[in-house]
């Protein structure tokens, strides 16, 4: 498996040669950022490697060998996997509905002895892979008319109503956020977009309407009234908004947040991590996260720009979305700017999971851009 | 195919840059949001986060105890083991509520009471779960303590009476802060604390209560306290001790003495107006009320046509009947209407128009001076006084010995009673004064009323000829009394009048048989205060005897005495509502008190004086 030769415009391509192409600025960056997660984890169980900071880098440290380990196989095979995974994780979204373990009010996970599986975070990148494949299998994009988006649409809807049964809206959007996205990028007329999006906005109202379940209602009714039941619901959102602006401009210093090592803050290893980080270190730290995932992302985007092929264009494209999107949406729930769906944030957070998913995602990005200049077969018009 | 491949990779390169711009902005828009909160906000969420961080506990300060003139502890403190309850740290209440009651009796109405008061809670504050529990239930509830959380246990305090009845009506209570009551005080606010509602501890409620003490602490998000902060800490002040001019023992006895009565005693120190003993009896327990007393005992308490609540002592006013006599006799000295050798014919009836005035004896005492009138209680001398004085001069008489003055001891609910005039009765019925009116009130009966407080300190100033004015509570000096305008010689034939009651075998009271300590005599007299009226028909059939009437229409027995008769030490008025004649029902009690009292003080000169030989006989 080390050593896998691969042929590339006619040449085999030694190993060596791949390692060599492997961007260390992004594995720094990505170091960086678990690093991060690492230091706030290790301050709010007030100075100790456990129960969770020791566990956060060991979990690094192996997904950063299996992104690198990841990246150096053939580009091909992870296209030639994109569908089968997609499918096996569509399956088991399916029986997650059936089989899965209700936790916090919400079926995400399948329970295999050991290993609890959450299949929406195998569908993030699944979706990402299929969609990438499918567009690469497409040919010539420039040429795409509404009718060929028939498909890729319900391999976006399937898994997000799927995701939305559990019921998990988080997930749900920033799926089918993914998917959107990468339909735009596919080349997408701007035309269609514009009913695309009209229709979108019509559906999402009247889903906002009728399809919530009670708890995402009262998180939306939250966040549009955080005061009104300062004790109950918006508690969350209050805390971590007194949590934050209290950091003022430096913090309070590391090990020195009061609101997080008091437990005012909800749920701070996970999704409030940003607002523990902000409490100790300020504005200065939330603003030097905002740039790190800014310089991730422009590497990303970059990488993806550089490809020679559709599908690495689309799959490391696509993975940025979803990165950029977790980071987003996580920071705007906790400084209040959006409801509380759940996200955490990708790389600080503590959760085993999310790890696997993200540092999966940049081994795909990793792979693109070693791999960027592959002469990848394109059987146009294949599919139908 | 190369061509459409440069086509697609410029589209997704423009696409690519607009979403990238998409995200870029986004994360503007996340710092500028951040800017707001962290640097402009900042101050704002600073404070919150202290709030958060830091709470000031109360430092309740022990209240101050009520003690009597011998150091005796009336109002005391004890432990009052209780659980209190932090709903923030409950999942479920029932399930805990349900542990405690197989802990400790928990009744339904109790838990009841426990979901209210989580109701009306103020966020992230405690309630009471239990309290006065016992050790052996305390002690059981804290090794229970892991299997419920939320639970704390807590040691405060719980006021107590140790005399009981005999005090209520003197000391007090204390209860609930009473709802809307306005107070700068924190302590006001503090779950449990009590203030003093009625007596002593009402009306120096400010004294005993002292002031509250902080304490910094940070506390976390379930309100449990992480640590203590020294600073800025303030200690609790306790309150003051208050010590009263009360002897409990006299108090004791004289409320015991008249146990089964409806009745009040006033016994004072005539020389500086200490109250020794003011009891109204029946009267009440007031740790009932100390630790919440149930509806039907209340109800019970309220009913009682004895009015335990009520303090008679100060409360409740009585015609002072022949207890007035000797004031009217010291005004008809003052304003030289009789010498007091004078002799008044008493033939049992006296008319005045085309009215007949009666005298309690049917027969008449014939020929009576002043020394015989005030013995034998002949009405027909002091009509005839009266008569001769008239309203104003007896009132102006009455206010020098302390008729119509609201003596304040601090407790409250002290009455003026009533000394009439013209001018009196012109405002309040706008009708002229009658000559009629003025010779009934020349025996204590009509409009006149007086507490017996009042009759006491009357008592008191008729022993020493100086404006005894009562206390309770001790502390501040008594000044020297003023003397009052009479001379000696006037003081001497009123007074002479008065142990003749007592000491003489045809006063009044001669059946008493004197103090009963040997050498001592004592001076008093009695009153029977009508509060029915005797019909023409019934005088000139029978009078009804009391025991013939309903208990409401009976007779008020009186009597007031000081001793010893010579350099007076004690006063003392009894008054029991119905009792009947005040020289067998009244004088009794009243002369045994005295005697409790002066025998008293003898052991105690003689315990002094058997230590060191100081040769003084």
């Amino acid at each position: 498996m080390t050593d896998f030769p691969v042929s590339h415009l006619g040449r085999v391509i030694p190993l060596r040669a791949k390692v060599a192409r492997i961007h260390w600025l992004l594995v720094l960056l990505l170091c960086l950022a678990a690093m991060t997660g690492v230091a706030v984890l290790y301050s709010i169980a007030d100075g100790s490697w456990t129960p969770r900071a020791a566990q956060h880098a060991m979990r690094f440290g192996f997904t950063l060998l299996l992104m690198l380990t990841l990246a150096l196989v053939d580009i091909r095979i992870w296209m030639a996997l994109a569908y089968p995974v997609y499918g096996a994780a569509l399956i088991l979204l399916i029986g997650v509905d059936v089989f899965g373990v209700t936790s916090m009010g919400a079926q995400r996970w399948i329970d295999l002895g050991p290993l609890r599986l959450q299949p929406s975070e195998v569908m993030k990148l699944a979706l990402v892979l299929a969609l990438a494949r499918y567009f690469h299998s497409f040919g010539v994009l420039s040429r795409i008319q509404l009718k060929h988006l028939i498909v890729p649409l319900m391999m976006i809807a399937a898994p997000m109503a799927l995701i939305l049964r559990q019921p998990d809206l988080g997930t749900a959007v920033l799926v089918g956020a993914t998917g959107m996205a990468m339909v735009f990028l596919a080349g997408l007329s701007w035309r269609t977009i514009g009913i695309g999006a009209l229709s979108a906005v019509l559906g999402g109202t009247a889903f906002l309407i009728f399809g919530l379940h009670d708890y995402q209602r009262a998180r939306i009714e939250t966040f549009l009234h955080p005061e009104r039941d300062p004790m109950g619901s918006g508690y969350h959102i209050l805390q971590s908004k007194i949590a934050l602006g209290s950091g003022g401009l430096t913090g309070k210093g590391f090990m020195a947040g009061s609101q997080s090592h008091l437990n005012f803050l909800p749920e701070k290893q996970t999704d409030f991590i940003f607002t523990a980080l902000g409490e100790e270190f300020g504005f200065v730290g939330t603003l030097s996260i905002l740039v790190l995932f800014g310089a991730i992302l422009a590497i990303g985007l970059l990488i993806a720009g550089r490809a020679r092929h559709t599908f690495g264009r689309m799959a490391a494209a696509g993975f940025c979305v979803t990165f950029g999107l977790y980071v987003l949406v996580n920071i705007s729930m906790v400084i209040g700017l959006i409801p509380v769906v759940g996200v955490p944030l990708p790389l600080i957070s503590y959760g085993g999971t999310v790890m696997l998913t993200v540092m999966t995602g940049f081994a795909l990005v990793m792979n693109v851009h070693i791999h960027r200049d592959a002469e990848l077969p394109s059987a146009e018009g294949y599919l139908f | 195919m190369r061509l459409h491949d440069d086509e697609d990779a410029g589209i997704f390169t423009r696409r690519a840059l607009i979403l990238g711009g998409l995200g870029a902005l986004s994360f503007s828009a996340l710092a500028a949001r951040l800017y707001k909160l962290q640097i402009l906000q900042s101050d704002r969420y600073r404070g919150l986060s202290e709030d958060n961080q830091f709470n000031f506990r109360l430092l309740v300060p022990s209240r101050g105890k009520i003690l009597d003139r011998y150091g005796k502890v009336l109002a005391d403190n004890r432990d009052n083991y209780r659980l209190l309850l932090n709903p923030d740290q409950v999942g479920d209440l029932d399930a805990l509520l349900d542990t405690l009651a197989g802990i400790i009796p928990l009744s339904q109405d109790r838990r009841d009471k426990i979901k209210k008061a989580i109701a009306k809670r103020r966020p992230f504050s405690s309630v009471t779960l239990a309290e006065q529990l016992s050790w052996n239930d305390f002690a059981a509830v804290n090794l229970h303590l892991p299997d419920m959380p939320g639970v704390r246990p807590d040691i405060g305090e719980l006021r107590e009476y140790p005399y009981k009845e005999v005090l209520a009506h003197l000391v007090g209570y204390v209860g609930k802060v009473p709802e809307g009551m306005q107070s700068d005080d924190p302590l006001l606010q503090y779950p449990g604390f009590r203030i003093g509602r009625s007596g002593v501890e009402k009306s120096s409620d400010a004294v005993l209560r002292g002031k509250a003490g902080a304490l910094k602490v940070e506390v976390n998000a379930l309100g449990r306290v992480i640590r203590e902060l020294p600073d800025p800490a303030t200690a609790a002040q306790a309150g003051q001790d208050l010590a009263l001019t009360l002897d409990v023992d006299i108090q004791r006895y004289a409320a015991s003495r008249l146990e089964g009565q409806s009745a009040a005693v006033c016994a004072l120190d005539v020389r500086n107006g200490d109250v020794l003993a003011l009891a109204s009896v029946p009267s009440f327990d007031p740790n009932l009320f100390a630790r919440g007393i149930p509806e039907k005992t209340y109800k019970a308490l309220l009913n009682n046509d004895h009015k335990p609540l009520f303090n008679k002592a100060i409360g409740g006013v009585y015609s002072p009947a022949s207890c007035f006599k000797p004031v009217v006799a010291m005004a008809a000295l003052h304003h030289g209407v009789t010498d007091g050798r004078e002799r008044v014919r008493c033939t049992g009836k006296i008319k005045l128009g085309d009215r007949e005035f009666h005298c309690w004896n049917r027969r008449g005492h014939g020929p009576v001076n002043m020394l015989g009138a005030i013995g034998v209680s002949c009405d027909i001398y002091f009509y005839e006084m009266a008569r001769r004085l008239g309203i104003e001069k007896i009132h102006d008489n009455a206010r020098l010995f302390g008729f119509g003055d609201r003596f304040d001891l601090g407790l409250g609910g002290a009455r003026r009673g009533l000394v009439p005039n013209a001018a009196w009765k012109r405002a309040r019925f706008e009708l002229p004064w009658s000559q009629g009116e003025t010779l009934i009130t020349g025996i204590g009966q009509g409009f006149i009323s007086a507490t017996p407080l009042q009759l006491a300190v009357m008592t008191a100033r008729m022993a020493t000829g100086r404006k005894v004015t009562p206390r309770l509570l001790q502390g501040e000096p008594q000044e020297d009394f003023a003397p009052l305008d009479y001379n000696e010689g006037q003081f001497g034939a009123v007074r002479a009048g008065m142990i003749a009651v007592c000491e003489t075998s045809w006063g009044t009271a001669h059946r008493l048989g004197g103090l009963g300590i040997k050498g001592v005599q004592m001076a008093g007299k009695s009153g029977t205060g009508q509060v029915r009226r005797i019909s023409k028909q019934e005088r000139d059939t029978r009078v009804l005897k009391n025991h013939e009437l309903p208990w409401k229409m009976r007779d008020h027995a009186l009597f007031v005495a000081y001793a010893p008769a010579v350099q007076p030490r004690y006063a003392v008025s009894v008054i029991v509502e119905h009792g009947g004649g005040g020289s067998s029902v009244a004088a009794p009690p009243a002369r045994d008190i005295l005697r409790a009292l002066v025998e008293k003080e003898r052991s105690s000169l003689a315990a002094s004086a058997s230590a060191p030989a100081r040769g003084v006989l």
